[in-house]
Formats: C-alpha cells, sequence, structure tokens
C-alpha cells in the first residue's frame, strides 16, 4: 500500500475514536478550496464528476431554476446548488454553491456507521465508502452534519463524493478541479490552501465584502473541502451549516458496546477454560479413565 | 492433575476462540481503491469540436490498434499542456466523450415536414435530394446576374451558409471553394480553431 493511502481511522473499530498511527511517516494532506466569489456556476465540475466516476444519468425537468437536479443522490455526488435569496424589498442575492462530501477530519459519517471498514479515513484527509462492506442501515446519513451521503435503493449502500482518491493516488487533481474553467475550485497542500484562503479572503474584504470569510468549520475538525464564502454572516444561505460538529464518542456507543461485549465473551471463555484446567471436568473425569 | 490429550486439544481450541473473542487485532478487510480506470488507456491528444476557443483534451482509448481490433473512448479530459485551456474544459467539453459513444446519438437524418409535428428518419439520398432541390430553387428564386449599375456580380444572395465547429480546416476549404463557385457571399464558420 502507497503511503499516500495511508489508513487513519476504519469504521466500527478502536481507530474511529483512536486514529491509526503508521510507522511510516504519512504523505501530504490535501484539501480542495471552492472561491465561491470566482464560480460562474457553470456546472463544469458537475459534469466531469459524472463523467470520471462513470455515475449514472439521472433524468431531470426544469423546476424554475438553474439548478440541474433537485438533490444530490447515489449517482449524483456533486450539485451546484442556486440559492435565490431575496435581500431588502427589489433585490435578490444569486448564491451559487458547490454541494459535495466536504471530507471532515472528524468524520461524523464514519464515527456512526457499525460496519467495519464501510467507512475509511486517509491520512490524506479523503474520507471514502467502501460499498462492498457498507450494511445498507444508513446512520452515516444521520451522521452527517452537511446532509451529504445518499442512499442507493438498488444496491442498498451509500454513496458519496470520494474525492476522486484513485485519482490522488494517482498524483491527479480530483476529476471537478482539474475542469473547473475559472480557478474556482484549487487543489494542492491543506497549508497551502489555508495560505491562500486567507489571500482571497483579505483581497474581498478590500473590495467590499466585509464579512467574507473561510469556511473550514472546527466543530468537525476542519474539512479538507473548504470555501471562501463572499457573505460569511449569511451561511445558511449557502445552505452551509453554521456551527456542524462531529465527535467521535456520542456516535459511537455501537463500538463501544460491541468491545465491551467481545470482551466480556473473551473473558467468560478464558475463565471457563480456567476453570477447566484448575478443577476439571468432574462428571467427565469420573466416567472416562486416564489415556482415554 | 495430568493432561491428558484430550484435555490439550479442548484447551487448544478454547483458547483459540478466546484468543479471538479478545480480538488481537483482526483488523476488517477493506476493499482496494478503485484503479485508476485510465492507467492502461491510449492518450490521443486532440482538440474539443465545439466551439471556438478551442481547448487542447486528451482522449484515452482502449483497444490496441490492431488489424482484428475495434477501438473505444473511455475518457476526455483537458490537455494540461495546452495553453489555452490548461486542462480545464466547460460542461460540454468535459461530456464531449458522448459526441462518439452516446447511444442517443441520431445516425440518420431526421425530416419534418411543413406543416407537421412529428419528426421521422429519413435516408441519405432522400435528404440529400431534399437539400439540392431547395438549394437550386432558392438560388434560382433570389440569383442576381447584374447588380443596379450594371456590372456582372452573379449573387446568390437567398442563401447563407454556416459552417460547423466539428468541420476541420480541409472542410472549411472546401466549403468556400464550393459556396462561393454557387455564388454565395453570405458564409461563415462557426469555429477557428
Amino acid at each position: 500500500m502507497p503511503d499516500t493511502l495511508a489508513i487513519k481511522r476504519i469504521s466500527a473499530t478502536p481507530s474511529a475514536m483512536i486514529p491509526l498511527s503508521s510507522l511510516r511517516s504519512s504523505g501530504p494532506v490535501y484539501s480542495k478550496l471552492v472561491d465561491i466569489s470566482k464560480c460562474i456556476g457553470c456546472k463544469g465540475c458537475e459534469v466531469a464528476c459524472k463523467e470520471w466516476n462513470d455515475l449514472k444519468v439521472e433524468q431531470t425537468a426544469n423546476f424554475g431554476s438553474y439548478q440541474s437536479h433537485k438533490d444530490l443522490s447515489s449517482n449524483t455526488w456533486l450539485l451546484m446548488r442556486f440559492n435565490e435569496v431575496a435581500v431588502g424589498d427589489d433585490d435578490v442575492d444569486w448564491l451559487i454553491k458547490k454541494d459535495a462530501c466536504l471530507h471532515c477530519e472528524d468524520p461524523g459519517c464514519l464515527f456512526a456507521c457499525p460496519a467495519p471498514g464501510a467507512i475509511v479515513q486517509y491520512q490524506n484527509g479523503i474520507v471514502d465508502f467502501n460499498q462492498d462492506q457498507c450494511i445498507g442501515c444508513q446512520y452515516c446519513v444521520s451522521g452527517c452534519p452537511f446532509d451529504i451521503p445518499r442512499f442507493d435503493k438498488e444496491t442498498k449502500t451509500v454513496a458519496k463524493c470520494n474525492m476522486c482518491i484513485d485519482r490522488v493516488e494517482a498524483g491527479l487533481e480530483p476529476a471537478c478541479v482539474k475542469t473547473c474553467p475559472t480557478n474556482a475550485i484549487q487543489w494542492g497542500l491543506k497549508e497551502d490552501m489555508l495560505a491562500l484562503a486567507e489571500k482571497k479572503v483579505e483581497t474581498m474584504q478590500r473590495r467590499g465584502f466585509e464579512h467574507a470569510a473561510l469556511y473550514n468549520p472546527g466543530g468537525v475538525g476542519g474539512t479538507h473541502m473548504m470555501y471562501v464564502v463572499p457573505h460569511g454572516d449569511r451561511l445558511e444561505d449557502y445552505s452551509l451549516p453554521a456551527h456542524p460538529v462531529a465527535s467521535p464518542m456520542p456516535l459511537s456507543g455501537l463500538n463501544v458496546l460491541q468491545r465491551v461485549g467481545s470482551y466480556l465473551l473473551g473473558f467468560g471463555v478464558l475463565g471457563a477454560l480456567g476453570h477447566l484446567l484448575a478443577f476439571g471436568q468432574e462428571s467427565a473425569e469420573d466416567s472416562e479413565g486416564p489415556g482415554a | 492433575m495430568s493432561m491428558s490429550r484430550r484435555t490439550f486439544l479442548k484447551a487448544t481450541v478454547a483458547g483459540g476462540v478466546g484468543i479471538s473473542a479478545l480480538g488481537f487485532d483482526l483488523r476488517p478487510a477493506y476493499a482496494a481503491v478503485r484503479q485508476l480506470k485510465i492507467r492502461n488507456a491510449r492518450e490521443y491528444k486532440t482538440v474539443c469540436p465545439y466551439c471556438a476557443v478551442g481547448c487542447g483534451t486528451i482522449a484515452y482509448v482502449h483497444g490496441s490498434g490492431g488489424l482484428n481490433t475495434t477501438k473505444t473512448i473511455i475518457h476526455v479530459e483537458g490537455d494540461p499542456d495546452s495553453p489555452i485551456n490548461g486542462g480545464t474544459l466547460c460542461p460540454k467539453g468535459a461530456s464531449q466523450m458522448q459526441l462518439a459513444i452516446s447511444p442517443r446519438l441520431r445516425k440518420s437524418p431526421m425530416y419534418r415536414e411543413a406543416g407537421s409535428r412529428e419528426w421521422r428518419e429519413v435516408d441519405w439520398d432522400f435528404a440529400m435530394e431534399w437539400f439540392a432541390r431547395k438549394f437550386k430553387e432558392s438560388r434560382d428564386n433570389t440569383f442576381i446576374e447584374q447588380d443596379t449599375q450594371g456590372r456582372t456580380v452573379n449573387r446568390a444572395n437567398g442563401i447563407a451558409w454556416v459552417g460547423s465547429a466539428t468541420v476541420a480546416n480541409e472542410d472549411a476549404y472546401l466549403i468556400t471553394k464550393t459556396m462561393r463557385a454557387m455564388g454565395l457571399t453570405y458564409i461563415e464558420h462557426q469555429a477557428r480553431i
């Protein structure tokens, strides 16, 4: 396994609470940076995502918006949301947001998942769903503070953006990043993206967007898709939760129970064995002769 | 207490069960990441056919090109080396693979008669004959041999020709030559790539 795919957490194992450490130093930690102010809403990323990941086509219908699909689905991992928000009496803000998995540092989906190995977090920041191990319980759907994972009725599994982990592993940027014609989506080391975001926010504040801000919520330990938001004081208008929270303890109760259960079982068997060795099998010893 | 063979076997089995239940890092197996689908594909550098920008693209193709085989395109993405687009593509460009492989592509001309609401599939012979007839009709009706000052011009002002973005340089040359010979003056070609 290449270092670029060193694993950090595996769902429903102790590593969900205590991240794994590896012998080798882990590779680069990546992040996407989406500058909402530069996005023209062309949906190139949407198409590139469908194309690269071979996701099935869904019939869409016009519902009075430039938005293509009404909602994310198991076959639409990336959706450009076109939110129209009234400003005063005679003005409207047209807020376009790239909606896809944010790849949290503390992934609520992974903490909630009871299927070992169905959700894996890599050291490079990517949180990937593994449909082969998914049991279709949809705990991840309720565990996600951003409402991203979607259940697929046909395969009975849950799916979401995997940050094109196959591309990232090969040293390529995700498909949406590569295709973006206005450089609204950038890709690189998380630290570089943070520095870039700082500059962008500064520029925007200088140009009159005084509430411009970086969206990298601390409640989920930061994300690996960050936004530069022109109106940082109106996050809900972008359908971004202002204070998303995910922590391993409350949601991984199932893991803890599993561990406790297996320890109880283990000690039970060991105790029985100890009893057998120490005191023997009374009735059996009586009926069987030595060397039977 | 003497250890009989049976006791030993029992202890081994019980011990094995005990150790497994304690879970000495039986890390759950997880499937490997999906393999890079273009890893063994051939790369063909080409140009997006859709508009006048002329973005550089790379077409990824499966198939050896051998005499007994056919090739199939599996992926298209922007060419990072192109100075035009640096690897980026708009939504149309990003989906251009569909131009080659989409099952929804029309393979024959469609015809809607005047007054009809239905499109129907026609063969190429029909389409060519229909087109030639209409072309001649319009040309005959609107041909100007001399302008108002009596100079010979031989113009067919009733027809305009709009070239497609998917035609290549050579096609564009042929179109220009042919249409000029017919007397057309309104000749346009959308893509300048």
